[in-house]
Parts: C-alpha cells; sequence; structure tokens
C-alpha cells in the first residue's frame, strides 16, 4: 500500500513547471531582481510614514515660523522669527524651566526605583519568578495610561485612602506639614506639585525598570564575585561596578521618562496645580487661544531638547541597552 | 553570589524590589474595590458599602457603548493597517541590507519616540493645512502611524530569529514567492505577528494623547473618561469602566506574553 503510494511520488517531475499566469511572473521577477520586491516592500511604510508623518512634522514647523495677527487672531502665513520672540518671554521661560525640572526629578526618583527591581530581576529572579517578575512590570506598563492616573486621583483626594492610612498611623501632622511647605505643597496632595511629581513617576516607572534591567542581565556574575573577593564592601562594588556598569540603561531608560514627562499635559491638568506645563501650554495655545504658531513653536522646545538628550545619550552607549 | 542562583538576595534588596512591585500594583487593585463603592459623590475610603448596581447602570448607558464601539473599531482598522506596514517593513530591514537601512528604521521609532502631543499637533496642523475634516479616518491615520513601531518591532525579532536558509530550501524545492511566503515565512513570524498586533490593538484601544487632537467631537472611550476625569458626572459609571478597561487590556498582554515567551521577548519598550 505504501509502496503504492510512494510511487507517483518518486516519479513526479523534479522541477515543476512554473506556475505561469501573473503570478507566476511577479514571483520570477522577485526572483531574479530582489530590488524590485525590497523597493514594493516598502513603498507602503515608507509612504505612510513619510507623508503622513514627517510631512505632518514639517507642517508644523513650518507653522512656528508663521505669526499670529493680534487684531483678527488669523495667522499671517509669512515667515518671521517674532513667534519665536514670544516664546522667549519670561512667562513661557516659567513654564519650560518648571517642565524640565519636573523632568529631571521624575527621571531621577524612577531610576532610584526601578535600580532595586531590575536587579533583583535579574540577578536573582529564576524560573516562576522571572516570569512573574518579567508580568509584574509589563502589566503596569500596558494597562490603561488614563485609568492610572485615575487611581492616582482615588489615592491621593483629600478623603481618599492615603489620608486615612497617615490617620490611622497618627501621621497626618506630616501630610499637613508637607503641604504647608511652598512650591511642592497646596490644599490637598491631589492639587500640588507633589501629587503631580508621584504620578509621573508612577506612570513612567516601568519604562526605566525594562532597560536597567536589560543592562544588569549583560553584567556577568563573577565581576561582582571578584569585587568582594578583593575585599570591596557592597557599597564599593555598587558604586565602582554595578553601577557604572548599569549607567548606559538607566540613560535608556531616561530618555523614556524625560521624553514622556516634557511632552505629557494630561497628568499635570488633572493632578496638579493650575501652573502650566509644557504640554499643556501647547494645548491650550492651539484649542482656547487659537494661536497655532505659538504652540508650534512650544512643540520646539521637548524636540531640541530631546535631540541634544539622544545625541549625549548615544555618546553613553545607551542605545546598545535599549 | 554565583551566577545559578544559589545565593538569595540581601533582605534589604528584597524588601526594595518587594516594594517597587507594590507600589506598580497597588494602585491598580484599588480601582477594582471602588468600582463596587456605594459611595456616588466623593472618592471616600473605606467605601461605607459595597454594592453591584453600578455594573447594571454603566450597562443601560449608550455614551459608553458608543465610545467602546468607536474604540474598538478605530483599533481593529489601526492594527490591520500596522500589521502590513510592519510586516513589509521589518521584512525589507532584516532580510537585506541597503542604503538607509538605519533610517528606515528611526522612522518607524520617531512617532513613538517624540513625545505624543507632538505626534498630535502635527497630525493636526496637516489636517487643517489640507482642509481634511475630522473623521473615524483621521483618529486611524493618527493610531496606525504609532502602531506600526510595535509590530515591527515584534516582526523583526522574529526574523532575526528564523533562519534564511529555509526560504532557500522551499524555493529549491520548487516553491514559487508567494508559495515560500504562504507556507514557511508566514507560520514562522505568525506568533510574532498575533503577538504585535495584540500589542497594537492594547495601544491604540488605550490612547488619549494623539487621538484628542485627531478625533473632532467623537469619542473614543479613553476621551470619555478624560472627560469625566475633568468634568465628573456619575463617578461609580467611571469606577465601572475603569475597571473594565484594566481587564480588556490585561488579556491581550497576557496572550502576547504567552505567545512570544519561547521565542523571543515582547519588545515592551516599544511603547
Amino acid at each position: 500500500m505504501s509502496l503504492d503510494a510512494a510511487i507517483p511520488r518518486a516519479t513526479a517531475p523534479a522541477i515543476l513547471p512554473g506556475s505561469g499566469g501573473v503570478r507566476g511572473a511577479l514571483s520570477d521577477l522577485f526572483w531574479r531582481r530582489p530590488k524590485v520586491l525590497l523597493l514594493l516592500m516598502l513603498l507602503p511604510p515608507v509612504l505612510w510614514l513619510g507623508i503622513v508623518y514627517i510631512g505632518s512634522l514639517f507642517a508644523l514647523l513650518a507653522q512656528s515660523f508663521f505669526s499670529i495677527d493680534e487684531f483678527s487672531g488669523l495667522i499671517n502665513r509669512e515667515f518671521t522669527l517674532k513667534t519665536y520672540g514670544d516664546l522667549f518671554q519670561a512667562a513661557n521661560l516659567d513654564i519650560i524651566l518648571r517642565t524640565v525640572t519636573m523632568a529631571a526629578l521624575v527621571t531621577l526618583a524612577s531610576s532610584v526605583i526601578a535600580f532595586p527591581i531590575a536587579y533583583y530581576a535579574a540577578r536573582y529572579a529564576r524560573g516562576r519568578w522571572k516570569a512573574l517578575f518579567y508580568l509584574g512590570i509589563m502589566l503596569p506598563l500596558w494597562s490603561s495610561y488614563l485609568v492610572k492616573i485615575y487611581a492616582w486621583k482615588l489615592i491621593l483626594a483629600k478623603e481618599g485612602i492615603l489620608t486615612w492610612l497617615f490617620g490611622k498611623l497618627h501621621l497626618q501632622w506630616l501630610i499637613d506639614a508637607w503641604l504647608s511647605l511652598p512650591v511642592v505643597g497646596g490644599n490637598s496632595l491631589s492639587v500640588s506639585f507633589t501629587g503631580t511629581f508621584i504620578v509621573f513617576v508612577y506612570v513612567w516607572l516601568p519604562f526605566m525598570i525594562l532597560p536597567v534591567q536589560a543592562a544588569l542581565e549583560r553584567v556577568p556574575g563573577n565581576l561582582v564575585e571578584a569585587s568582594s573577593d578583593l575585599g570591596a564592601s557592597p557599597g564599593q562594588t555598587f558604586r565602582n561596578v554595578l553601577f557604572p556598569l548599569a549607567l548606559p540603561g538607566i540613560v535608556a531608560g531616561s530618555i523614556f521618562t524625560f521624553s514622556l514627562t516634557l511632552g505629557d499635559y494630561i497628568i499635570p491638568q488633572i493632578i496638579g496645580t493650575s501652573r502650566l506645563f509644557i504640554g499643556q501650554a501647547v494645548y491650550s495655545q492651539q484649542g482656547t487661544a487659537g494661536n497655532i504658531p505659538l504652540a508650534a513653536a512650544f512643540t520646539v522646545v521637548p524636540i531640541v531638547i530631546m535631540g541634544f538628550y539622544l545625541w549625549g545619550a548615544k555618546r553613553m552607549g545607551a542605545f546598545d541597552a535599549l | 553570589m554565583r551566577s545559578d542562583g544559589s545565593q538569595s538576595a540581601p533582605l534589604s534588596l528584597k524588601i526594595a524590589a518587594a516594594c517597587g512591585l507594590l507600589f506598580l500594583h497597588l494602585p491598580i487593585l484599588l480601582i477594582f474595590v471602588y468600582a463596587f463603592t456605594t459611595e456616588e459623590k466623593s472618592f471616600v475610603w473605606p467605601p461605607p458599602g459595597l454594592t453591584t448596581q453600578w455594573f447594571a447602570v454603566t450597562w443601560n448607558r449608550p455614551d459608553v457603548w458608543q465610545a467602546l464601539s468607536l474604540s474598538v473599531r478605530v483599533a481593529a482598522i489601526s492594527t490591520a493597517i500596522a500589521l502590513v506596514l510592519g510586516t513589509l517593513c521589518s521584512a525589507a530591514v532584516s532580510r537585506t541590507k541597503f542604503f538607509g537601512r538605519e533610517t528606515i528604521s528611526l522612522l518607524v521609532i520617531l512617532p513613538i519616540a517624540l513625545p505624543g502631543i507632538i505626534t498630535g499637533i502635527a497630525l493636526r496642523s496637516a489636517f487643517s493645512l489640507a482642509d481634511i475634516p475630522f473623521s473615524f479616518w483621521t483618529i486611524v491615520l493618527g493610531h496606525a502611524t504609532f502602531c506600526v513601531v510595535v509590530v515591527y518591532n515584534n516582526a523583526v525579532a522574529r526574523f532575526r530569529r528564523t533562519s534564511g536558509s529555509m526560504i532557500e530550501a522551499s524555493m529549491d524545492l520548487g516553491a514559487d514567492g508567494f508559495q515560500t511566503f504562504r507556507h514557511v515565512v508566514l507560520p514562522n513570524i505568525a506568533t510574532a505577528l498575533l503577538a504585535g498586533g495584540m500589542l497594537a490593538f492594547a495601544l491604540s484601544f488605550d490612547e488619549v494623547i494623539v487621538t484628542t487632537f485627531t478625533a473632532g467631537q467623537q469619542q473614543t472611550l479613553p476621551i470619555w473618561m478624560l472627560e469625566e476625569l475633568i468634568r465628573p458626572r456619575q463617578r461609580p459609571v467611571t469606577n465601572v469602566v475603569a475597571m473594565v478597561v484594566v481587564l480588556v487590556t490585561l488579556l491581550p498582554i497576557l496572550a502576547a506574553y504567552y505567545l512570544t515567551r519561547d521565542a523571543d521577548q515582547i519588545a515592551g519598550s516599544g511603547k
């Protein structure tokens, strides 16, 4: 039986006839001239991203060189640097400085919180625990951004769980003392810079953990061993061995935390004071104020800052840790 | 301190890592408790009582259903576009070396590397310059642009691991290009594409910053939630929707994880 079935297969022609038709012709063409196939494969994505995205970015940049007529509110489509002059008013510089400071603080805090998690996951977690850590970082990373902010609105509310917890611990005075401080304080945590800061750190923390973990995974365990064999204390090992090797990962993570904080307008709008961040300034300029040129000029600020940041990060070898 | 993990971590490290993970997870768990609270007007803790009535109230809200349906349709079509563009791009980049290859990778990553507000306002100003009215398709246009990168990351990682000799073997055995794609390439990258597609869906389903600029008057579910956060109408309904959103995004992430677990890691840093 099996022999019968095998014979016709064995006598089948070694070279099949071409499949013919348009399909066959196309297939042959792709085989003979791989560049045609490459071009056809690249064309749709490059057209999409090039036209839709890069085109839009240039349209935006172009608008920042237009100006707005102060009386009619119409956009004057002539080349001018007037809008950039407006950008460097004291009030706008305040906004930029505030945002950059917040981004720096958020980056610092999230790297401090991220390090132990990343280190444990990279060095000690094995098997089932490793998977658990991975999911433990991925799930918060991918859960809904708005839901995360909403959860913090619940937590930081005056009647919320944090006040309740501090009340139970008889530490209410601590919150009150903190809130009475200038700049970081306010009426309640949910309308203070402290609240904005906590939520920023919370939302961007997973973006810091992943690259730091990736960098730490690459540190050979025997380096740490050698360091302690040679008599270094754990603190010294951390300062002289682990930290320098983890630094590219931290810089890679900071690209995300820094860039995301610079551009966010929803977190400070929902949890924070009425003082604006760059994102909010862009939003209100293009929306209620209708001043698209100034909004466009404002978006150039994070682009320029991130440009320098990426340039510096590349020099530190951060891209290998991504 | 051997790398086989026989030695356990110092206690301080364990505590710091555990606290960090709790910090990441407790706020989300809190949402689940609030979905059952009887309190309507404030976020008071502990909840004065527990009830399931808000699920019924939410079920009967047409605005929630409309927003949900718009979000699902946008996410489905954006994911489909991203799958096609991302696969094409990753196949081209990983199969051949050509001039400008690095630029292509940068081009794909850029929409996600730049802050969302820049993508959003750039698209909006382009729409206004070109006199395109806001519609379902303007939302899709924005979402597909930043979803490509997720599919691309997953597919590139898989292509790197599949050996090119399999394609050559298939061609040697007489399959034409289309047969090779259908029977050799596709089965190899299928789970990576599925995982990338699910992540793209989750990303689009959750996107709010770009959408505020490209949606006009329509409400996707995140826009609906944002409205409720700024001007609360019925807080318990928001609580229930928040809980459902957490559950709905949880499933694709878990599925994507199990699909790519053995083969490669999901490129999570590409969100």
